[in-house]
């Protein structure tokens, strides 16, 4: 069935890869569902009938914000080290972008619980507690999916498995990371800034 | 990728013949474990039509129903639980199923793939919306409610604020609908994320993106607006569940919820669904009318181009389900003018179908007749649908019959059509056999029939006011007559169908051989044998116009001459 | 260019629009509904400002799709005529044509101006009805909706009733308008009465309003029309229209606490010690639940069940005994009384008037 007739010959060919033509519609996928969530924070700020109220309760969390977004840049870093085949680099960089992300993750979990034991604000207290802890909930379920994915890739660094032909796979993967951190900043600025 | 360790043609053979237990089984697991896109597209087809059989039953029990006033053929929760159940269905276990059925058997093979980019997750997709539909289905055995038994979802398939709520909705019958439309969307979110891979990245050389098919293409644009507007519901039922068993607040009116968000959000998903069920029906049309009319596609680019119009419009239109929620008179108004847009790529592509008929040799075969009634009928629901954008209007028509027959003319009329069509013109290329044509003729003509006895009737009872869901109405409001004569054309539509499963059935064992190109068409799919190989493709195909076997069946007059 | 005079425009195309279609389609239509001999609640049967502005606008719309409709499946019907295959010419290919960018414009073009037309049509009709202010002599009525019933409040006359809602009639040298704030104490509803008006929504948390003017009087018929729960099928609505005079000596009636007749004592005490206080109220007795539907004057109005079932002892009866006979799932409990009490609570709602 190689039978099509070659009359004009077709030159160079080359399309996208899958990798990155997936991850990226997941991400617009994922941005649909974000933007739901965030459409329902803004339409509900100052709905809620009983306190606690944001203004009365929520912390800016300057440092977590930082942490988080500088791991952005470090998984740039440890993307252009596998990219030269410097697998060390690469593995430490990754290791330190897993940190920072750690430390988000552990910064929320502070802030909750002082919100749920000291503020008294749950899920059900208020709109304003659903709202909150759907939206940043939300984030930090990414936040937390990302780590096991990034935590597995870097065991496979550490026993070899990663290697330098495997950096496109890498960067998708990142893709997914700068994501996570990209939706941060309008978590942060609806939630922090704009709702408070 | 075109190296020669391949399979050997010939080794597989999906047909189960006589066989020992042990050979059964391992033919049901390779059903089980398979990635091939083909053999999965069976199976979303299968299951498809499987639940096509259900929700006609259950429509028929709604109809029964209605066929007179104050029937007791079901009882009002029955009623309810079988409308709610009856859409649910038919728009995710049949509609979506059957289209991306439609999209893994074919955009492969249409693109000159031998599978799509990402096998297992296709695998995985089909597996999760089996899991959705069996959890949207187990609920009539566990989502006990108000009376200590079975009982399944029974708010409606949009589902509004607050009856969604533990308050109206006990019971676990809600949580099942909102569970299995969560599974269902993440299955059906990997799917378009495989599509939308597979024809950026998996084409053949030469087949760049304005030569691909126009079912490609518009499996491309659905596939896209899926991951916005399937999202968008998940999120809505994330909501929906975090209020049911979290306590949450986000569609509680009592704690200063809002019951019109929960209404925008399911809108954002819903009115969009409509076009993600109705442009691959439109890529059914676009490949079937050409072949028997004997002619390429009209404009093409004008017919690309008014899918991603068709697209990107349908995301603006949402709130036209809304005209009677209260909005402002410029929030009306601003989305009767976005509704109304949508008119005009819509109108593109019926002139250029039509188009694509003026001049040609028109082969009345049975998958023509259905697409040929697609056109008539899809005209009619374009304009019901401009009727229905008519804010004033629409404050007269929503929520009445003549907006269930507007639908099921698009849903009906214009899909399943579609569907059918797609079915007999692929049939001999998936099993090898042509089905029957003249049960297929009788399973046209009585559909067609059907069909129009039902859902012409529906727009006149809306218009002598009868709301729809209604499990009864009352004797002295007229409607009767018009009823039964609706419920006779369900009937006629149901046993048009079962011709239908018995000609699937049939044709498999004792129909036509089909050989590789029964209609003499021009796409790729129709050069590899029938039933393709798994690798579909021995050689790597190289395409250089739209209609690479026209180009084949005439080296003197070849289309890549004319091509833009 | 030319839509910039839209009114005149406008103006052309609805003459055009009735002299064409309304001829064929629409007299055929009117005939059949317009009087509505079967005593359907048509939308081609206007009493109202809004349904007939509406209806109005329907037949413009009516006239320019199926004008489209007439012209496209012509245009079909002919194509599969003239171009079906024949016999004798089925092996060579017709010519191909890939398209043509003139014809393309032209029919992209087209769909534009009448989309254009009808926008502004609609545009206006929409301001017209939705943003008509409220004059000083109109009524005011408080619709809320419950499963499965309605609840009216007169706020400035300080009635409260249930299910059947009478308006004045509104006339052009006394025109009386009546306009409806919309609010629901549980789900959603809508408030649908075709001959008067299109539906609005009754939504918790989101108060809506619409208003009518019957412009003849009689009895409206309409229902619940958003899927409200079990019995969202018998949440029936009566609007009965009356003359000026009439509607104020039922105000005058309705204004009255409710009727005390000694000779229906067991009953009254038989209503006010049983649970039926719980949820009903009877102005001037100590029954003030308001759950359910207001009975002060449950004697003066002609169904009960909200419309299930018309307001006889028999039906009052067995509604009191089980509600489920007319309405399986209706929100009231069957009462669990005796006979004799069920007799004596009838025979005391019966003097209700």
């Amino acid at each position: 069935m190689s039978a099509i007739p070659v009359t004009p010959v077709v030159e160079r060919w080359t399309l996208p890869s899958r990798g990155r033509v997936a991850m990226l519609s997941l991400i617009i996928g994922e941005s649909a569902i974000f933007t739901i969530f965030v459409v329902a924070y803004i339409y509900y700020i100052g709905k809620s009938l009983t306190p606690p109220y944001p203004g009365q309760v929520l912390e800016i969390p300057f440092f977590n914000t930082v942490c988080l977004l500088s791991s952005s840049v470090t998984i740039w870093l440890a993307e252009r080290q596998i990219e030269r085949g410097k697998m060390r680099g690469f593995a430490a960089w990754w290791a330190v972008t897993i940190a920072l992300g750690a430390i988000f993750i552990g910064g929320t979990a502070v802030e909750w619980h002082k919100l749920i034991y000291v503020d008294g604000l749950t899920i059900r207290t208020n709109l304003f507690g659903t709202t909150f802890y759907s939206l940043v909930g939300l984030h930090a379920t990414h936040v937390v999916v990302g780590l096991i994915g990034l935590t597995i890739i870097l065991l496979f660094t550490l026993t070899g498995h990663v290697r330098e032909e495997h950096s496109e796979r890498i960067q998708v993967f990142a893709l997914y990371w700068h994501f996570v951190d990209a939706v941060w900043v309008v978590v942060f600025t609806v939630v922090y800034i704009l709702g408070r | 990728m075109a190296d020669q360790t391949l399979p050997i043609a010939g080794t597989i053979d999906v047909t189960p013949r006589r066989r020992s237990a042990a050979q059964m089984l391992e033919w049901l697991h390779g059903w089980v474990v398979t990635v091939d896109h083909k053999r999965l597209g069976i199976l979303y087809m299968v299951y498809g039509i499987f639940f096509l059989l259900v929700a006609g039953v259950e429509a028929l029990a709604i109809r029964i129903q209605l066929a007179w006033p104050n029937n007791h053929f079901l009882s009002p929760e029955t009623y309810n639980e079988f409308f709610t159940m009856h859409g649910t269905t038919m728009v995710f276990l049949v509609g979506m199923t059957i289209v991306f059925g439609f999209g893994n058997y074919l955009v492969p093979l249409m693109v000159g793939a031998r599978d799509m980019a990402f096998p297992r997750l296709n695998a995985f997709s089909f597996w999760l919306t089996a899991l959705g539909g069996l959890l949207l289905y187990y609920s009539f055995i566990g989502g006990f409610g108000l009376y200590g038994m079975g009982a399944a979802p029974d708010v409606g398939w949009w589902a509004y604020a607050p009856l969604t709520a533990r308050a109206f909705s006990p019971g676990h019958a809600t949580d099942y609908w909102a569970l299995s439309l969560i599974v269902m969307g993440f299955g059906t979110l990997g799917t378009a994320i495989n599509i939308i891979a597979t024809t950026l990245s998996m084409r053949c050389r030469g087949m760049s993106l304005l030569r691909m098919p126009l079912f490609v293409w518009l499996m491309l644009v659905v596939s896209g607006l899926t991951l916005v507007t399937i999202t968008p519901l998940t999120a809505a039922q994330i909501m929906l569940t975090i209020d049911r068993y979290l306590g949450g607040h986000f569609f509680d009116t009592q704690a200063g919820g809002s019951a019109v968000v929960w209404m925008h959000f399911f809108w954002i998903f819903g009115h969009p669904e409509v076009y993600v069920l109705v442009m691959p029906a439109f890529g059914i049309a676009s490949e079937i009318i050409p072949v028997f009319s004997r002619k390429a596609i009209f404009g093409y680019p004008a017919m690309v181009a008014a899918s991603v119009g068709i697209a990107f419009v349908s995301l603006g239109v949402w709130a036209h389900h809304m005209f009677t929620v209260g909005m402002t008179s410029v929030g009306n108004t601003f989305f009767v003018l976005s509704t109304m847009l949508v008119g005009i790529p819509t109108g593109i592509k019926i002139f250029n179908w039509l188009a694509t008929l003026w001049g040609g040799k028109i082969q009345f075969r049975v998958p023509m007749l259905f697409c040929l009634a697609f056109l008539i009928q899809f005209l009619c629901a374009g304009l019901t649908g401009i009727m229905l954008s008519v804010a004033p209007w629409n404050w007269q028509l929503h929520n009445s019959y003549f907006v269930i027959a507007h639908f099921h003319y698009v849903l009906v009329g214009a899909i399943v059509f579609n569907i059918f069509a797609g079915i007999y013109y692929w049939y001999p290329k998936v099993t090898g056999r042509m089905l029957d044509e003249t049960l297929g003729k009788w399973h046209f003509w009585l559909f067609f029939i059907g069909f129009h006895v039902t859902f012409d009737t529906m727009h006149f009872v809306g218009f002598l006011g009868m709301p729809r869901s209604i499990y009864t109405y009352e004797p002295d409001r007229g409607w009767a007559h018009l009823n039964f004569v609706i419920s006779m054309g369900g009937m006629v539509q149901g046993i048009a169908v079962l011709i239908f499963a018995w000609n699937l059935v049939h044709s498999y064992f004792k129909g036509k051989e089909a050989g590789n190109d029964p209609w003499d068409a021009w796409t790729l799919e129709w050069a590899v044998p029938s039933p393709p190989p798994v690798y579909n493709f021995a050689a790597d195909p190289e395409v250089h116009s739209r209609r690479p076997l026209w180009d084949l069946k005439h080296p003197e007059d070849p289309d890549w001459k004319y091509e833009a | 260019m030319r839509f910039l005079i839209r009114e005149r425009a406008v103006g052309v195309i609805r003459q055009r629009a009735a002299g064409v279609l309304c001829l064929l389609a629409a007299c055929s239509m009117r005939a059949a509904w317009a009087e509505g001999p079967l005593g359907s609640p048509s939308i081609f049967a206007p009493s109202s400002t809004p349904a007939r502005t509406i209806l109005d606008l329907s037949w413009f719309v009516i006239a320019i799709t199926g004008g489209i409709f007439v012209t496209v499946g012509g245009l079909l019907a002919w194509a599969l005529i003239r171009y079906r295959a024949r016999k004798d010419d089925e092996l060579s290919e017709p010519p191909q044509i890939y398209g043509s960018t003139q014809v393309e414009m032209a029919w992209t073009v087209i769909p534009i101006l009448i989309v254009v037309v009808l926008f502004l049509t609609t545009t206006r009709i929409i301001f017209a009805i939705q943003d008509a202010p409220e004059p000083p002599a109109a009524l005011d009525v408080t619709v809320v909706g419950h499963q499965f019933w309605w609840e009216f409040r007169y706020p400035k006359l300080g009635i409260v009733t249930a299910n059947e809602l009478h308006v004045p009639v509104s006339t052009a040298q006394d025109p009386r308008p009546t306009f409806l704030r919309l609010m629901s104490a549980d789900v959603d509803h809508s408030f649908w009465v075709p001959e008067l008006a299109g539906k609005t929504d009754l939504i918790p948390n989101h108060p809506n309003e619409m208003w009518i003017d019957p412009h003849r009087t009689g009895l409206f018929l309409g229902q619940c029309a958003q899927f409200c729960g079990l019995e969202h099928a018998k949440m029936l609505l009566r609007v009965y229209v009356d003359t000026p005079e009439q509607f104020d000596a039922w105000v005058e009636q309705q204004k009255q606490a409710g009727v005390q007749d000694p000779a229906v004592a067991a009953g009254r005490h038989v209503f006010e010690t049983e649970a039926c206080t719980n949820c009903h109220t009877i102005a001037g007795t100590a029954a003030r639940g308001t759950f359910g539907p207001d009975l002060t004057h449950l004697a003066s109005r002609a169904t009960i069940a909200a419309g299930a079932a018309m307001n006889t002892p028999q039906n009052l009866r067995a509604w009191i005994q089980d509600p489920n006979t007319f309405k399986p799932g209706a929100l009231m409990p069957a009462m669990q009384l005796s006979d004799e009490q069920v007799d004596e609570l009838v025979a005391y709602l019966d003097t209700l008037h």
